[in-house]
C-alpha cells in the first residue's frame, strides 16, 4: 500500500559520484526540488568502503580516501541544497517518471519530471560465473570484502586466492595489505595483466605471488573454503590451499531495475540505452555514472553525473531535441558495447564522445560507417581495460542518417 | 534396563533427520500425542536433499499407478491444500503442462494421458500448438502440444517444513541439532540413542534419514532394507526478469533415455531451470560443474529464446536420496520398534504429509496416544512475491538484502523464532538473504555481522587493527 506521494523536479536513484554529482550541479542550475534517493542508511556510494586513495583528485584537488571522498561529496550535495531521501529502495520505474519505492516508513510513490538512474555497477558474483566445485562459505566479490572490513570491520578469510588483475584486484590487494590479510595467489586468466603498466606491478610488490594464463577450475570445501584448484598455461590441474577466493572485477551494471522496466536495455554494456544527453528510451528518464557501463573511476562518473545533470537542467526549461527516431549505433566483435548506443542529430552539445570497449586485445583500423560510407576512423590498439573516445564532433554525418556501424578492421597478425 | 538409563530423557517417538519428511513426521505423531524427539546431525534443519528441489507441489499425474508413491503424494497434496492457509504458507495455483518438443514427445502424449486418468487426475486435458502458443508465447517455436495439467501448483520449499516442525514445537516435540545418532540398542522395549548432544531413550525410531538411511539402519539394525544412490541435481536460477517469460510450469515428457529438465517460476519470483541426474557415491557432497550448468542454460534458451542475455542469479546442486528401486522404501520392523522411510526423491515436498500419515498408521498398530484436541498453528513470514512481502509494510527498520528486500525485522524474527537459524544456509532459507543477484556482494557482510553470536561457527572474525599498515581505522576516526 502507498504511504505517502511525494513530487520532485528530478529524483536521482542512487547517491554515489555520479548521482550526488548530479544533485549538486542541478541546485546550482538552480533546479528548486531535488532529491536523491539512496537504499542505503548512508549515502556516498561505493568509495565508502574503498578504504584507500586515490579519489577525488580532479574534483577536490587532494588525494583523498575512498570514505573521505564519499563523505566530501554528501557534504556538498547537503549544503547544495539536495534533500537526500536515505532508506529508500526504488522497487519500480513506471512510464513518465513515476517511480515507487520501499521505505521504512511505508512505501512511497514519486512523480517526478525528471528521473536520473545512477544505480552504478557491481562485480560478477561466483554463481553468474558458473564456478565448478562446492559452495562454501568464504567466496566473495572486493565489494563484499570491503563492507567486511571497512563498514563491519570483519575479517572472512585469512588466506583467499585472488582471481582477476583489473584495477579493483589492486584495491582488495591494498585492502588485504591493510588488515593483515595475506592472499596466497594472484591468478589472471588472460594473458597479461589487465591493470595497466606500472600498476601491474603491484602484486609482486606486495609480496603476492602473480601468474597470468591461469584460470580458476573448481572450489573446495564443506563450509569454509579449504582450497581452489587453478590451470596454469601448462594446463597442469593444481591444489592451492587458501581459506577463501577473493572473485574481483568483471563488472556488470546494477540494471535489475531497468530490466524489470518498460526502459531499453542494451545487451553489450548491460545498461539502460541512452542518447548523447544521456536519455533512456523514456525521455522522463536519464541515466549516468556506472550503469551506464562497466566500468570507469569515481572521477569519471562524478564529472558524468554532472554533465548529464546539466543537460537535464535545460531539458526542463529548454526541451532537448526529440529523441525519436535516432541513428543506432550498431558495434561488431571485438567491440563489446558503445555508449550512448543512439544519437539524436544535430549533434549539438551533450556527451562529447562515444565510449566503447572491446572484449580482447586486438589492433586494427576503428571505423564508424553510416550509410553513406566511412564517417570516422583511427588506428587503434585496444585493450579491455582501456576507454576508447570518439568524439562526436568528428562523425560526418550525412542528413536522413538512421544507423552507424562500428567495426574493426584487425591488422593481419593479431596483437599481443 | 539398567539403573543409569533412569534418569534419561524419554520419548514415544525419535525421528531421526531433520528433512521435510522428518519434519511432517514430527507435526503428524505431535499431533497425534506422541512425546517427539527430532534428531539431525547438521547444524541447521533442511541440510540434506530437502534442501536443493524444484518446489512443486505435485498430483501424482505421472506416478506409477497404485504405487505407495502415488498414496502418498495425493494424500499429501489433498493435506497441503486443506492446511497451508493456517500456517499462512503460499500456494501459487501455476498449473503445469507437460510439453512435447519432438514427434517422438507427442506419441507419448496419449499415455501419459491414460495415465494421468487412471491416477484419479481428471483434469488433465491435450493441448494443440495453437492453443499452447496462446497459453506459453514464449515457448519457442518447436513447442508441438502439451498436456496442461492445472493440479500442479507452486510452493516454498523451505518455509513448508520449518512450518511443520514448528507447529510440532508447538505441541512440545523437541528439536536436536548436530546431535547425529551415533550408535543405538533396544532392549524389546526402548531404544537407547547415543548422539552427539547426549544419550536418549525412545520407545520407536523413525528412520528419516534420507540420504544416510540406509547406513543409519546398517548402524542400528545390524542390516538394510535398501541402498542408497545419491542422484546429483544441478539448477539454475535466472534472475527476476525472466519469470514474466512463462506462467505454467515447463515439464519434460519423460522418454527412456532423458528425463529432461523442467522449466518453473518460483514462488521467491525467479525462473528455475533443472535438475539433472547424475549418479554418484558421495553422499554429503554435491559439486557444481561448469559445462553442466552451461548444458542447463543452453536448454533452457532453446526452450525459451527469450532467456538469451538474461543474468544468472544462482546455481545450485543437491542430491535425491534414490534407491535401487524406484518406489519409496518404507519399511516396518514392528519386533524392533522401527519404522524407515527411504527413497524419497523430489517428490517427497509433496509426499511428505502423506508419508506421515502412511508411517503413523503403521505405528498405530503398537502404540496409541490421544490425539491433540485443538491444534496450535504458527504462522510463518512470507517470502512469496505474489502475496505482500515484509518491505511492503512499514516499520522494518532497513532493508538488508537489496535483490531479495529483506527486512532487518524479518531476520530478527529469524533469529527469535522457535527454531532460529543454527547456519548461515538456514538464515537464507528462512528470509531469503544473500540468495538474490549479488549473492552478497552488498549485504554479505551486513548479513554476518547481524548474525554474530548466532551460529555455532561465526561466518567471520572480528578485524584486529594492524598496526603497520592499519589506517583503515583512521578512514572512520577522522569522520
Amino acid at each position: 500500500m502507498i504511504e505517502s506521494l511525494l513530487d520532485y523536479d528530478v529524483a536521482i536513484i542512487g547517491a554515489g559520484p555520479a548521482g550526488l554529482a548530479a544533485a549538486i550541479e542541478l541546485k546550482h542550475q538552480g533546479v528548486a526540488r531535488v532529491a536523491v534517493l539512496e537504499r542505503d542508511a548512508e549515502a556516498g556510494g561505493i568509495p565508502r568502503h574503498c578504504g584507500h586513495p586515490p579519489f577525488g583528485m580532479r574534483e577536490y584537488r587532494r588525494v583523498l580516501s575512498g570514505p573521505a571522498y564519499a563523505r566530501r561529496n554528501v557534504e556538498r550535495a547537503r549544503a547544495a541544497g539536495v534533500e537526500l531521501r536515505l532508506r529508500h529502495s526504488v522497487v519500480a520505474l513506471g512510464e513518465g517518471g513515476v517511480i515507487d519505492a520501499a521505505s521504512p516508513e511505508g512505501q512511497v510513490r514519486i512523480v517526478a519530471k525528471r528521473v536520473l538512474l545512477a544505480t552504478g555497477a557491481r562485480e560478477t558474483p561466483r554463481s553468474t560465473r558458473l564456478i565448478s566445485g562446492d559452495r562454501p562459505f568464504g567466496v566473495i566479490n572486493t565489494g563484499a570484502l570491503q563492507s567486511y572490513l571497512y563498514l563491519e570491520r570483519l575479517k572472512p578469510f585469512s588466506r583467499p586466492l585472488i582471481v582477476g588483475s583489473e584495477l579493483v584486484a589492486l584495491s582488495a590487494l591494498l585492502s588485504c595489505r591493510r588488515t593483515g590479510i595475506k592472499p596466497v595467489l594472484m591468478i589472471e586468466q588472460a594473458e597479461k595483466p589487465l591493470a595497466r603498466w606500472p600498476l601491474a606491478l603491484f602484486p609482486r610488490l606486495c609480496g603476492v605471488p602473480f601468474e597470468c594464463s591461469t584460470r580458476l577450475e573448481s572450489i573446495e570445501g564443506r563450509e569454509r573454503v579449504e582450497a581452489a584448484w587453478i590451470r596454469g598455461s601448462d594446463e597442469e590441474l593444481r591444489r592451492i590451499d587458501c581459506d577463501g577466493v577473493l572473485l574481483t572485477g568483471r563488472f556488470v551494471p546494477e540494471s535489475s531495475l531497468v530490466r524489470l522496466s518498460h526502459l531499453e536495455l542494451d545487451a553489450g554494456s548491460g545498461g539502460p540505452m541512452i542518447d548523447q544527453y544521456g536519455r533512456c528510451s523514456d525521455p522522463a528518464y536519464f541515466a549516468a555514472g556506472n550503469l551506464l557501463r562497466p566500468i570507469e573511476t569515481a572521477g569519471w562518473s562524478y564529472r558524468e553525473g554532472r554533465r548529464i545533470a546539466a543537460l537535464i537542467a535545460r531539458d526542463l526549461t529548454d526541451p532537448l531535441p526529440r529523441s525519436h527516431p535516432g541513428i543506432r549505433l550498431q558495434c561488431l566483435p571485438p567491440i563489446r558495447f558503445c555508449v550512448p548506443q543512439r544519437l539524436v542529430t544535430p549533434i549539438g552539445d551533450g556527451l562529447a564522445h562515444l565510449q566503447l570497449r572491446t572484449e580482447r586485445p586486438a589492433k586494427g583500423i576503428l571505423s564508424v560507417r553510416g550509410s553513406a560510407g566511412v564517417v570516422w576512423q583511427r588506428q587503434v590498439h585496444l585493450l579491455p581495460e582501456r576507454r576508447i573516445l570518439i568524439p562526436l564532433d568528428r562523425l560526418r554525418l550525412a542528413a536522413g542518417e538512421s544507423g552507424l556501424t562500428i567495426e574493426l578492421e584487425e591488422n593481419r597478425e593479431r596483437s599481443r | 534396563m539398567p539403573l543409569k538409563d533412569t534418569f534419561l530423557q524419554r520419548y514415544d517417538v525419535a525421528v531421526i533427520g531433520a528433512g521435510v519428511v522428518g519434519c511432517a513426521m514430527a507435526r503428524r505423531f505431535a499431533l497425534e500425542g506422541a512425546r517427539v524427539v527430532l534428531l539431525e546431525r547438521g547444524s541447521d534443519i533442511l541440510a540434506g536433499a530437502s534442501k536443493a528441489n524444484s518446489a512443486i507441489l505435485h498430483t501424482g499425474f505421472d506416478a506409477p499407478s497404485g504405487s505407495l508413491e502415488l498414496e502418498c503424494m495425493q494424500a499429501g497434496y489433498r493435506e497441503y491444500l486443506q492446511i497451508h492457509t493456517r500456517f499462512d504458507l503460499p500456494l501459487l495455483r501455476s498449473g503445469a503442462l507437460v510439453v512435447a518438443w519432438s514427434e517422438e514427445d507427442e506419441q507419448r502424449l496419449p499415455g501419459i494421458l491414460a495415465q494421468a486418468h487412471d491416477n484419479g487426475v481428471d483434469d488433465v486435458s491435450l493441448i494443440d500448438r495453437k492453443r499452447l502458443r496462446q497459453l506459453e508465447p514464449a515457448l519457442a517455436a518447436n513447442a508441438r502440444a502439451a498436456i496442461s495439467v492445472p493440479g500442479e501448483h507452486l510452493i516454498d520449499p523451505w518455509s513448508t517444513p520449518l512450518a511443520y516442525l514448528q507447529q510440532a514445537l508447538a505441541h512440545d516435540a523437541k528439536v536436536l541439532r548436530e546431535a547425529e545418532v551415533a550408535s543405538g540398542d533396544f532392549d524389546g522395549e526402548w531404544w537407547r540413542l547415543s548422539t552427539a548432544r547426549g544419550t536418549l531413550m525412545a520407545r520407536e525410531v523413525i528412520n528419516c534419514a534420507g540420504l544416510h538411511g540406509d547406513r543409519l539402519e546398517h548402524r542400528l539394525l545390524g542390516r538394510s532394507s535398501f541402498t542408497i544412490h545419491p542422484r546429483k541435481g544441478q539448477f539454475v536460477v535466472f534472475d527476476k526478469a525472466a519469470a514474466r517469460l512463462i506462467e505454467r510450469i515447463v515439464l519434460p515428457v519423460p522418454s527412456e533415455r532423458t528425463k529432461g529438465i523442467v522449466l518453473t517460476r518460483t514462488v521467491y519470483g525467479n525462473l528455475l531451470v533443472g535438475p539433472t541426474a547424475e549418479e554418484q557415491q558421495e553422499r554429503d557432497h554435491a559439486a557444481l560443474d561448469q559445462a553442466v550448468l552451461q548444458g542447463l542454460i543452453a536448454a533452457a534458451v532453446e526452450r525459451i529464446p527469450a532467456l538469451a542475455g538474461v543474468p544468472v542469479t544462482a546455481a545450485y546442486a543437491g542430491l535425491r536420496p534414490a534407491t535401487e528401486r524406484k518406489e519409496y522404501r518404507i519399511e516396518n520392523y514392528p519386533d524392533r520398534h522401527w519404522i524407515s522411510v527411504g527413497g524419497i526423491r523430489s517428490t517427497g515436498l509433496t509426499a511428505a504429509l502423506g508419508i506421515a500419515q502412511h508411517v503413523h498408521r503403521r505405528y498405530a498398530e503398537r502404540h496409541r496416544h490421544s490425539a491433540v484436541e485443538t491444534p496450535l498453528w504458527p504462522k510463518l513470514p512470507n517470502l512469496a512475491e505474489h502475496r505482500e512481502r515484509d518491505w511492503q509494510r512499514p516499520g522494518y527498520g532497513e532493508i538488508v538484502c537489496h535483490c531479495e528486500l529483506v527486512t532487518r525485522r524479518e531476520i530478527d524474527a529469524a533469529f527469535a523464532s522457535p527454531l532460529p537459524p543454527g547456519d548461515l544456509g538456514g538464515l537464507k532459507r528462512r528470509t531469503r538473504v544473500c540468495m538474490g543477484r549479488c549473492q552478497g556482494f552488498y549485504c554479505g557482510a551486513r548479513v554476518a555481522e547481524l548474525s554474530a553470536g548466532h551460529f555455532t561457527r561465526a561466518l567471520a572474525e572480528p578485524l584486529v587493527a594492524n598496526r603497520r599498515g592499519g589506517s583503515h581505522g583512521k578512514d572512520h576516526a577522522d569522520d
